[in-house]
């Protein structure tokens, strides 16, 4: 038995998901975005950074089907209920069970089969030496540590035939079905390049499988103060990457994007009113604002500590209001470039033709103003996304940042503090977070690249 | 007047965008003293030909195959050192457009100086008096106090007076004229054009004029050679060419063409539109407190009436305020004082929704067909939008059927509903954008320059439809021009405007063959010399 | 000119009262300074006694806009509001909750920031303007494609990394420079090079990738082909020409960060124990020093203020065509 959670965050990055789908589904109907959208495919970059980011989206998407399971009924209860953990469990910790359960007492390197820290042992004999101990699950299923390198050489290898036959599965799938369409008759667009595609979901089957076979016997990204595995972490700290990301920017758009249109249309008192707005708020150094709001939050869970009786529900609700608060303070810039391209727009001839046509304001914004805009919208959309995504790193440094209790690469990071310094370093754990969360904010910066070629009409190509 | 002698001789010339061939094999020698004028519309290759002999093709075009002598030299062989020293020196250039042409924020005679230093070693004694020669020969006011001014200060013809004082520096044996008159006014374009053909005199001179404009070209150029589609299809010497053109293409682009002697009749009607004393300011603000202390007088006091069923042609130079008081009679700008009057109803001073009936009467034809449409809509929701605001046709399958209808009308097939407008040519475009304003049914259409915009091969097909539905439907034109040559067997009557103010009004005949007003007079003088002919 | 500056003085009044309002809304009454002792005094077993102590002492047992108890302008002035915002609009930043001076502290730790901040601001600009240049300058080549894909792995990297990175290579395994902390005088330039060095790598990706943008738009314009058609050389082109016009965006673009490089980098300054106004703010925020942190949000939007009009001045310093209005 199980009972199903449904945090806020799950509900809000479902939905956005969901209106993502719908809003992509309404493009196919027009042509010219959709010769816009291949044109973002049809470079290999593009789509191999989108496959990198489909591919974190849908792990923050596992990690966001949330449930606690239920308790052993206590033998003398009398109780019908079942009494559930208090234990908020996802999906994906499921799929990663072993990695999750196979606990240190403290550091240990990547593929160790010895603790980092000396203890004190006692040996046959009886007399107590100190040396390093060996891992309870590193590696524990090894009767000689020389058999290590022959032990992984041969699992990864297994592990990689694996990751390519699964990855076979779904290439196959769509080469069929390409081949289908082609048999129909239906002109498919040639220039998209499917087998940079197929290399992406190869390779990233073959890490995926590699990572998870090899991860029952090694801690293969070593594990932290507490004997954690530092790769379950940084996995578990995609979804408050990415949903950071998302939802942050998702807060900025109907800000930035109904005052500044509005701005740049009505000129006049709207505008010195938006204008205002924002360079009063732009004017407040931006981290000052999200440390003194943060602050205001932590205050305001520590003093309704009765609602959040679940550790998770409160480092939800922290992270929501971090969402909000970020999505709230960084607004102003797409804001200021939506009014002036608004102004701009606003005067082009077709607008003016809409005006002698009595065509209603409403209208006019929503058909001629705001897709004429859309390219600013989806640029931003995609660098704030990275923005974002790097700005939780410093936050979380500066102790402003996600709920200690959540796994974060930034929290991470703030721990690499004491690590660095250590002798010898602990490096494992900010390489960790520094790959993951590197190749999430690459592959959005040269996504958003593509986007703001095909998108751009300064730089887009072909278009008249 | 002609040497045999030959300056610049280019031979098959390829030009090459990626694997598209825009150049393709193009081959003309220029003579020495002589104006040679390569002819044709946008998109002929006639720029990418000139910008191949100086080596200045931008990064994504390459020149493939051919070979351009100039004095005994290959220059396509020459490193681009050597080519350095050919450029200013030897072939000069100027451009078509004089306000983005000079660097902004040196002053000119810093940009004139730098030919010459490095061109020709003079000692900084001698360059000021050489510079202060230039701008004299050029015809440029006061030449000692404008060598410290800012490009910005000075007028578009004062710049490419600039330019052309720039490209005669070191004394160039070839001046290459990429379209010098276009981006310039009319009265404007005739001085340039006399100066450009005295300079050619005294200095003997090849030029090398790269033009659309029939006019210009008959009456500047010794030799004419047209291109079309990257190809030269007719060379010959300029009476030849007007003469007796062999080519179609040139036939037609001769006939394009205006005649001056068919006039159309005044019709006698009543008047559906009258404008009294029209005035369009706008605030000057100045201060702490951004009081208003002054006005822009866009348009100050125009009267004036259309008559059912006429055309009345607005003719102005840019800046003349004609544009503006077409917007203010749509109420697309706001107006100051006076009164516009449309069947007997006082418009001005009506508010927004008591002026929303009258917007299907009165209906907009502007210049530029490339942003006059919204580009993410397809053709029947441009069309389309007009008759469901306006609420002129209710039924969808009677409006399909009515859109329809317009696009046979105006040329276009009634499957081109469900394109974009990216998929037409400027001409189909501007059929459209007729199209649009016609679905409404109005009274009146204000054309602001509908065909400045387009080749001179589609300008004609175009006027010549707007001709044709005025006598099908009756409606009005107030059309709005800085073309005289056009009007003739346009406009029924015709208004000069000038700094905001009419200055002349009368019809067609009056204007055209007696004008009363100076203005009217420079005006006609600087239309090209073949209308005259 | 003078009344443009005069005006724009003028319309900061209105923006600097938002900024006010806005802090105050958020110090004071979303939480009020009951809540605010509770979480100072942290200990759970306080008394009210001991938060009116911690008010009192700290000046918050005012009423927040209205003192009914006062007459005359005491009822007014003998507020939160009044104590806390409107003073901070005549730059009296008041004691800090631990006692100290806020103004003095501004002021004795300026210098440290300015000194990591400054040489930073000024190398990084030419560092990057210089890279954009070669970029230019090799434009359309495989060299621009290679060079732009490394200015956005760069630019992907967080500034967390880069000074872990550096402290951790240039300081502890190659011993090149102390690892933090900070010294005044002559000694301060070992401590100065790593931060600097940092700063100006952190910001190359960005700024180089910015820059060539607007290089790259300026080379695309008629006048730079007017230069070319005159026989100017490319390298002369690139200096004489591209590089003052380029520069006007440049320019001004960074202008409005010049007042705020007094405010110094919070990640910086903590992670090298430099003891500038961003370790300050920080310290404040860790400490949850209220006082402190609005008055760093004053003073920030003060000077950001400045900042903005320093740029329109700047405009008519760099550009002939541009006459304030």
């Amino acid at each position: 038995m199980i009972l199903p959670v449904l945090l806020w965050s799950d509900l809000l990055i479902y939905t956005l998901i969901a209106s993502v789908g719908l809003f992509l589904w309404q493009l196919r109907k027009n042509p010219q975005a959709k010769k816009r959208w291949s044109g973002v495919f049809s470079s290999k970059v593009g789509m191999a950074s989108f496959i990198v980011i489909l591919f974190y989206i849908l792990i923050s998407l596992l990690d966001s089907l949330h449930f606690r399971e239920s308790l052993p009924r206590l033998e003398n209860s009398s109780h019908q209920e079942v009494a559930y953990s208090s234990d908020v469990k996802s999906v994906l910790d499921k799929v990663l069970i072993r990695l999750n359960s196979r606990n240190e007492s403290t550091y240990s390197a990547p593929f160790s089969l010895h603790s980092f820290a000396k203890e004190n042992m006692t040996d046959a004999n009886g007399s107590v030496y100190r040396d390093y101990p060996r891992l309870k699950n590193g590696g524990s299923h090894l009767n000689d540590a020389d058999e290590r390198a022959w032990d992984v050489l041969w699992r990864s290898l297994l592990a990689i035939i694996a990751g390519m036959i699964i990855a076979a599965i779904p290439i196959g799938l769509h080469r069929y079905y390409l081949a289908r369409k082609k048999e129909k008759g239906l002109a498919s667009n040639n220039s998209i390049p499917w087998h940079v595609a197929y290399i992406c979901v190869t390779l990233i089957s073959i890490i995926a499988c590699w990572m998870l076979s090899l991860s029952e016997f090694y801690h293969i990204l070593g594990t932290d103060k507490v004997g954690e595995d530092v790769l379950y972490q940084s996995i578990k700290a995609i979804r408050t990457g990415v949903l950071i990301g998302t939802l942050a920017t998702l807060v900025t758009l109907p800000l930035a994007i109904i005052l500044g249109i509005s701005a740049g249309y009505f000129k006049g008192w709207v505008d010195d009113v938006v204008q205002y707005i924002y360079t009063t708020l732009s004017s407040i150094p931006g981290i000052l604002l999200i440390a003194a709001s943060v602050l205001l939050i932590d205050v305001y869970i520590e003093t309704h500590s009765e609602q959040f009786n679940l550790t998770t529900l409160r480092s939800d609700f922290k992270f929501l209001a971090l969402c909000g608060i970020l999505g709230l303070t960084s607004w102003t810039g797409l804001c200021r470039m939506l009014r002036a391209e608004t102004l701009k727009v606003s005067q082009l001839d077709y607008v003016q033709a809409a005006h002698a046509f009595g065509v209603s304001h409403r209208r006019v914004i929503g058909k001629h103003i705001l897709p004429n805009v859309t390219h600013l919208i989806l640029i931003a959309i995609v660098l704030d996304f990275s923005m974002f995504v790097l700005a939780e790193a410093v936050l979380s440094y500066i102790g402003v940042g996600v709920d200690p209790d959540m796994y974060s690469w930034g929290n991470m990071i703030n721990a690499a503090r004491s690590e660095l310094s250590r002798d010898p370093v602990v490096w494992w754990s900010v390489s960790a977070a520094f790959i993951l969360m590197f190749t999430l904010v690459l592959a959005a910066n040269l996504f958003s690249d593509e986007v703001r070629n095909a998108f751009d009409p300064n730089t887009a190509k072909g278009d008249a | 007047m002609k040497t045999s002698q030959t300056v610049l001789s280019v031979k098959n010339l390829h030009v090459h965008a990626g694997s598209l061939e825009l150049v393709k094999g193009v081959s003309f020698d220029i003579k020495q003293g002589e104006i040679f004028a390569l002819v044709g519309e946008s998109g002929s290759g006639k720029s990418l030909t000139s910008l191949s002999i100086m080596r200045l093709l931008p990064e994504v075009l390459t020149i493939t195959s051919g070979s351009v002598v100039f004095a005994q030299r290959k220059l396509f062989e020459l490193t681009e050192t050597q080519m350095n020293s050919v450029r200013g020196k030897k072939i000069a250039m100027i451009f078509q457009e004089p306000q983005t042409s000079l660097n902004p924020v040196q002053t000119i005679g810093v940009q004139l100086q730098e030919v010459l230093k490095l061109h020709q070693h003079i000692a900084d004694a001698g360059l000021q008096e050489k510079l202060v020669a230039l701008l004299q020969e050029v015809g440029m006011p006061d030449p000692i106090a404008r060598l410290k001014w800012y490009p910005h200060q000075l007028s578009g013809g004062q710049k490419q007076r600039v330019m052309i004082a720039m490209a005669l520096a070191c004394e160039p044996e070839l001046l290459v004229a990429d379209e010098p008159t276009t981006a310039l006014d009319v009265t404007i374009q005739r001085q340039i054009l006399e100066l450009l053909n005295n300079l050619r005199k005294s200095r003997n001179l090849s030029v090398l004029l790269i033009t659309h404009d029939m006019g210009v070209v008959a009456e500047m150029a010794d030799t004419v050679a047209v291109m079309q589609q990257g190809k030269i299809i007719e060379q010959a010497d300029c009476q030849t060419f007007f003469a007796n053109p062999q080519h179609e293409y040139s036939q037609r682009l001769i006939n394009s063409l205006p005649k001056s002697d068919d006039f159309i009749d005044a019709c006698e009607s009543e008047p559906i539109l009258e404008v009294k004393d029209l005035k369009v300011w706008f605030a000057k603000k100045k201060g702490i407190l951004q009081r208003t202390f002054g006005h822009t007088k866009a348009v100050d006091g125009v009267s004036f009436n259309v008559r059912k069923g006429e055309t009345l042609a607005i003719v102005g130079e840019s800046g003349s305020g004609k544009t503006t008081m077409g917007k203010a009679i749509l109420r697309l700008n706001p107006v100051h004082s006076g009164s516009i009057v449309f069947k007997g109803k006082e418009l001005n001073g009506l508010s927004h929704s008591e002026f929303l009936p009258h917007r299907r009467d009165i209906q907009v034809i502007f210049q530029d067909p490339f942003s006059s449409m919204n580009p993410r809509m397809s053709v029947r929701e441009i069309i389309e939008e007009g008759m469901v605001s306006l609420k002129v046709e209710v039924s969808a399958i009677k409006r399909e059927k009515i859109m329809c209808a317009l696009l046979t009308r105006v040329g276009l097939e009634p499957d081109h509903l469900d394109r974009y407008p990216h998929e037409f040519s400027g001409g189909q475009r501007q059929r459209i954008a007729i199209a649009r304003a016609l679905a409404v049914k109005p009274q009146l259409i204000i054309c602001d320059e509908p065909t400045s915009a387009l080749d001179v091969s589609i300008r004609g097909q175009v006027l010549e439809l707007l001709n044709e539905l005025q006598q099908e439907t009756g409606v009005s034109l107030l059309f709005i021009t800085h073309d005289l040559s056009i009007v003739p067997h346009l406009a029924h009557r015709v208004a000069v405007m000038k700094d905001g103010v009419i200055v002349e009004q009368g019809t067609t005949e009056q204007v055209m063959t007696a004008p009363v007003h100076e203005y009217t007079q420079a005006l006609l003088k600087a239309v090209p010399a073949l209308y005259s002919r | 000119m003078l009344a443009y500056i005069v005006r724009r003085f003028l319309y900061a009044i209105p923006i600097l009262i938002g900024v006010n309002v806005l802090t105050f809304a958020l110090f004071f009454m979303v939480n009020t300074p009951d809540q605010m002792a509770r979480v100072q005094l942290g200990d759970k077993h306080i008394t009210q006694q001991d938060i009116n102590n911690w008010k009192a002492q700290r000046g918050y047992d005012k009423p927040l806009f209205v003192n009914s108890q006062k007459d005359g302008l005491e009822v007014v002035t003998q507020t939160i509001f009044f104590d806390k915002s409107v003073k901070l609009l005549a730059f009296d930043f008041g004691k800090s909750d631990e006692g100290r001076s806020i103004g003095g502290d501004i002021q004795e730790r300026m210098w440290p920031s300015l000194a990591v901040q400054v040489p930073t601001f000024i190398i990084g600009i030419a560092v990057n303007i210089f890279f954009a240049l070669v970029i230019v300058m090799f434009r359309a080549s495989l060299f621009e494609f290679s060079a732009l894909t490394f200015c956005v792995m760069l630019l992907s990297i967080s500034s967390v990394f880069y000074i872990l990175g550096g402290q951790f290579f240039f300081a502890k395994m190659w011993n090149l420079v102390p690892i933090s902390g900070y010294l005044g005088g002559a000694d301060a330039i070992r401590f100065l090079i790593l931060p600097i060095i940092i700063g100006v790598l952190a910001g190359i990706g960005a700024g180089t990738r910015m820059y060539r943008t607007i290089f790259i738009e300026e080379a695309g314009k008629d006048y730079i082909r007017t230069a070319r058609a005159k026989g100017v050389s490319e390298l002369n082109l690139l200096f004489k020409h591209l590089l003052p016009n380029g520069m006007i965006p440049v320019l001004t673009g960074v202008v409005v960060v010049i007042p705020q490089l007094f405010m110094g980098s919070l990640l910086m300054e903590s992670f090298f124990g430099i003891p500038g106004l961003g370790s300050y703010t920080l310290d404040a925020i860790q400490a949850q020093d209220f006082a402190v942190v609005r008055a760093m949000v004053f003073l920030g939007s003060v000077l950001y203020i400045i900042g903005l009009l320093l740029t329109d001045i700047s405009y008519t310093l760099v550009d002939p065509r541009v006459k304030l209005s």
